[in-house]
């Protein structure tokens, strides 16, 4: 391990609109980041390596795995977090979340949600295909694929697309 | 919101419930009234429809200080807040909108004004080990009874207070109407009067055509805190001052540090403290298992002072054991004449006599449960000697009693808070991972968050039992079943509580195994030795995991051998309608119940068979490499057919729909009868097509799901849940789906490739 790593240094980032300074080492994921030193806790630690979606948050608007980007890495950007996607829950997809009873523990959802948002933005009609691609990145053990698939379409109605 | 039953420190501003008095933090909701309170109420509440979602009216007290609590379930203050106690733990199954329904419903409470609070691991509620599929199957007329307490006392009350008959008067939609006189009395105007009155014993229960919430679908209390990133889970609690750590252990069980070096550990920034956890004794049981715990400012520093720790092990008995071994002994002792477990019939004669006999043995391996939420506790060891728990646990009072034993002190000394679980699966059952925090916390005299990684969840879990299974049957010349051996070789969940076990506890054999339906005339069933090398617990359906496959799977086998349509096939193993009590001595029958409560009834089972087989179309033709294939089973006194639509194309499978028929019997919230069943299907598929867990040199060889893989939205059918209206008591739900899956799965792929499958997960090259 490099002395540079085991340096702790300060960042000023800029997170749900928000500049906050936290005192890390440079290696320290946006998971752990948001987590503990922010208190932000709606995103999920899963697994660590990127492979389960849980921990996705937003950069500059694009979905990526906060549990293997460091925190030097998002200096400059903007960092949107489950709690920062809408001001008052009403995002679509929150809203077709809650009216379709998509969440069972619950758990992987602020990661599904996160995942999602960030692929409608561009997207103007998701097919079934889409869904999948997009959202297969997203593990959930409860087994809510079928009513993500519908929240998500139900979103774009909400929508008003 | 989530409501913890007990005042929570009051310290700081961080925008967390546990660092808010429950007072301010009903302040704060307050005025955000509608953002995070939106829980629900029904607009014509008779019908089935999807209710109209209402604007929660925030409460202004709490359950501590409300003024009428006629029992230990419900608080209602003078405001008319209604605040019901969640007594079970909420990991998905839905039980936070499911027991408070039943509640509010014979209370006659506008859902509008419903708090759900919840309860704290106390034996003053009873049972509150939320596993079984048992909540409402237990607990069903006890909460109702409680409800209607409550609303018999508020009839008293009002009519008191006008001074007329109680027969003049009814509770209705939060209020005691006068019918003669039109007059009305809120619940909250009638809270200190009835407060005042004496409990009755037996309140009347209303009919079911007069429930208001039983039956319907509801939405779940919990969304939006979810949605919103606000829900609060084991994993997210937080105290100020508190640290947090990461415990290394031995990779074998029953091993213990030999020697370490904490230097370079010690070196990571934010890295405070190396505390060794005493190796735990065998059996394992709850205890922790021992090892080194990195202490540290955040969860980061603690994983990273973990890998550089330096560490030697004793590994102990167990470094001998290996999967592939280990599968040889099983599939020996599986061959082998076994332990006697029932004889009907002479077998050995009907298997002379046979004209055709078929026999398999079956694998299915040792499994994981990974819930997304890992296993974690945040402990709070002060110096009083008192200790305060948050954790995600499916048996707080286990957490109690084990926290107690472990620091020697009386339980009353010892709180524990229940988050939500992010899933549990029974994983969350075993509070070893909370004594790891206790014992940290007492060492370092701080608050300790304990955060299992990824790895250790899957490395160091109570794993469902590796099993292998011979299966022999014969069939006369019309190819009907007429004999049938059956011998079920696994390790005993006993084993983590025991030693010296090497045969299943009759509990184990009663889930699918003793409880065969079939209408076989001669049949024979055994248990054959396997000893754990490994901690074995309980997942999600347990035994009728192999149980219901084996007897499914084997259907299918034989209705291929007798050139028979496997749901005929299938039928006529069931038989005719019967009674099946008689697979039980004495009054109790399956899963504890009482059999004339809960009688076992092929009737049943028929019925979901050919529930699911119409509804899926059954006997259509389909494309080529396109099959259904069908299985049913009988747990947690619920019934359960499943009809898998699958494709093999190049050596690879597809699941396209899978048709779901459960009959649960009376059930509360059938949204989430659906929703369990939909995760119970993906729960299946995973075990089908991707669970296995192996030891090398007694360690696990998996580690994060590159190598436990689950199943993800793209590889997930349509699935299509038909639920039985059936007015018998209810059964349970969160497991009994399961089971069908895997079965019903390889039934399809055995109509397409002619090869019965007879290992999990399935393996490409049996495709072909
Ligand atoms: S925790 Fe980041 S992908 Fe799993
Ligand atoms: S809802 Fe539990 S993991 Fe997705």
């Amino acid at each position: 391990m490099s002395n540079l790593l085991q340096t702790v240094s300060t960042f000023a980032l800029k997170v749900n609109g928000e500049v906050r300074t936290v005192e890390a080492s440079p290696d320290m994921p946006l998971l752990w980041v948001l987590r503990d030193l922010m208190r932000l806790t709606g995103t999920k630690y899963g697994c660590g390596i990127g492979l389960c979606g849980a921990c996705t948050i937003h950069l500059d608007g694009e979905a990526i795995r906060s549990c293997s980007t460091p925190i030097s890495a998002a200096v400059g950007k903007e960092v949107t977090t489950i709690e920062g996607l809408s001001i008052d829950g009403t995002h679509p997809l929150q809203l077709a979340w809650d009216e379709l009873n998509v969440s069972q523990c619950g758990y992987c959802q602020t990661g599904q949600i996160m995942t999602a948002a960030s692929w409608m933005r561009e997207k103007e009609n998701p097919t079934p295909q889409a869904i999948d691609g997009y959202q297969s990145g997203n593990l959930c053990r409860c087994g809510t694929y079928t009513r993500i698939r519908a929240a998500i379409v139900r979103a774009t109605e909400i929508e008003g697309r | 919101m989530f409501l913890f039953e007990q005042e929570l420190p009051d310290t700081s501003e961080r925008p967390t419930i546990v660092n808010m008095s429950r007072r301010d933090f009903l302040k704060r909701t307050a005025l955000a009234a509608g953002s995070t309170f939106v829980l629900g109420a029904f607009i014509g509440c008779r019908s089935k429809t999807e209710f109209v979602p209402e604007t929660k009216i925030p409460a202004q007290g709490t359950m501590a200080d409300a003024a009428f609590q006629p029992n230990l379930l419900i608080g209602i203050s003078d405001a008319g807040d209604v605040f019901i106690v969640c007594t079970r733990s909420e990991m998905g199954q839905g039980i936070r909108t499911g027991m408070p329904p039943v509640i509010a419903d014979e209370l006659e409470a506008s859902w509008n004004r419903v708090h759900v609070v919840q309860a704290d691991g106390d034996p003053k509620y009873g049972d509150q080990n939320t596993d079984g599929s048992r909540s409402v199957r237990k607990h069903f007329d006890e909460w109702r009874k409680a409800g209607a307490t409550a609303r018999a006392m508020f009839v008293t009350a009002a009519a008191q207070t006008w001074g007329v008959a109680e027969s003049e008067c009814v509770a209705e939609n939060h209020v005691v109407k006068h019918m003669a006189t039109g007059r009305e009395l809120g619940y909250g105007e009638l809270a200190a009067t009835a407060a005042t009155l004496e409990v009755p014993e037996n309140p009347t229960l209303k009919s079911r055509d007069q429930w208001r919430y039983i039956t319907k679908p509801m939405r779940g209390v919990d969304n939006r805190d979810i949605v919103t990133g606000t829900a609060v889970f084991g994993i997210d609690a937080q105290l100020p001052g508190m640290l947090y750590a990461s415990v290394e252990r031995c990779p074998v069980i029953g091993g213990k540090v030999k020697t370490y070096d904490t230097k370079s550990a010690l070196a990571i920034p934010g890295v405070r403290q190396v505390i060794p956890i005493p190796a735990a004794t065998l059996p394992p049981a709850f205890n922790a298992l021992g090892g080194l715990a990195v202490v540290a400012e955040n969860t980061w520093a603690a994983f990273k002072g973990r890998e550089a720790l330096e560490v030697e092990w004793h590994l102990g008995p167990n470094a001998t054991h290996n999967s592939e071994v280990y599968r040889n002994e099983m599939e020996k002792s599986a061959t082998s004449p076994g332990r006697e477990i029932r004889t009907v019939g002479d077998v050995t004669r009907a298997m002379n006599e046979a004209a055709k006999t078929v026999e398999a043995v079956y694998h299915v391996p040792m499994l994981a449960h990974a819930p997304m939420e890992p296993p974690s506790a945040l402990a709070w060891v002060k110096k009083d000697g008192t200790c305060e728990i948050w954790t995600p646990s499916q048996d707080p009072q286990a957490v109690r009693t084990t926290v107690a034993e472990t620091l020697g002190v009386e339980v009353e000394k010892i709180t524990v808070h229940v988050t939500l679980l992010g899933g549990g699966f029974g994983r969350k059952s075993k509070p070893d991972y909370v004594v790891e925090a206790v014992l940290i916390s007492k060492a370092v005299g701080a608050p300790v968050k304990v955060t299992w990684t990824r790895e250790d969840e899957i490395r160091f879990d109570y794993f469902h039992a590796p099993s292998v299974q011979y299966l022999q049957a014969g069939l006369d010349a019309q190819g009907k079943t007429t004999a049938w051996v059956h011998r079920t070789t696994f390790p005993s969940i006993s084993s983590t509580f025991r030693t010296n076990v090497d045969h299943a506890s009759s509990g184990e054999l009663g889930l699918g195994f003793t409880t065969n339906p079939y209408n076989i005339p001669n049949m024979r069933l055994e248990n054959g030795a396997a000893e754990a090398h490994v901690r074995i617990g309980w997942l999600r359906s347990v035994c009728n995991i192999q149980h219901g496959f084996t007897l499914n799977a084997f259907a299918g086998e034989l209705a291929q051998a007798a050139g028979r349509d496997q749901k005929d096939y299938l039928l006529e193993l069931i038989g005719p309608p019967r009674n099946l009590n008689s697979l039980f001595e004495g009054d109790k029958g399956a899963y504890g119940e009482d059999l004339s409560r809960h009688p076992y009834e092929t009737g049943r089972l028929r019925h979901v068979v050919e529930l699911a087989a119409e509804k899926a179309g059954w006997g259509k033709d389909r494309p080529k490499g396109h099959a259904l294939g069908i299985a049913a089973h009988f747990s947690f006194v619920s019934y359960v057919a499943h009809v898998v639509h699958a494709s093999v194309k190049d050596g690879k499978v597809r699941v396209h729909r899978v048709d779901c028929a459960v009959d649960c019997g009376t059930y509360v919230n059938p949204d989430r009868v659906k929703a369990q069943m939909e995760g119970s299907v993906v729960f299946g598929l995973t075990l089908a097509l991707h669970g296995k867990i192996t030891v090398s040199s007694g360690a696990v060889e998996q580690s994060n799901f590159h190598d436990y893989p689950l199943l993800r939205i793209n590889e997930t059918p349509e699935i299509h849940v038909h639920i039985v209206e059936n007015q018998s008591p209810p059964g349970g739900v969160g497991e009994p789906g399961v089971p069908p899956v895997a079965p019903a799965l390889t039934n399809a792929i055995l109509r397409i490739t002619g090869k019965p499958i007879r290992e999990l997960p399935i393996r490409l090259s049996e495709l072909s």
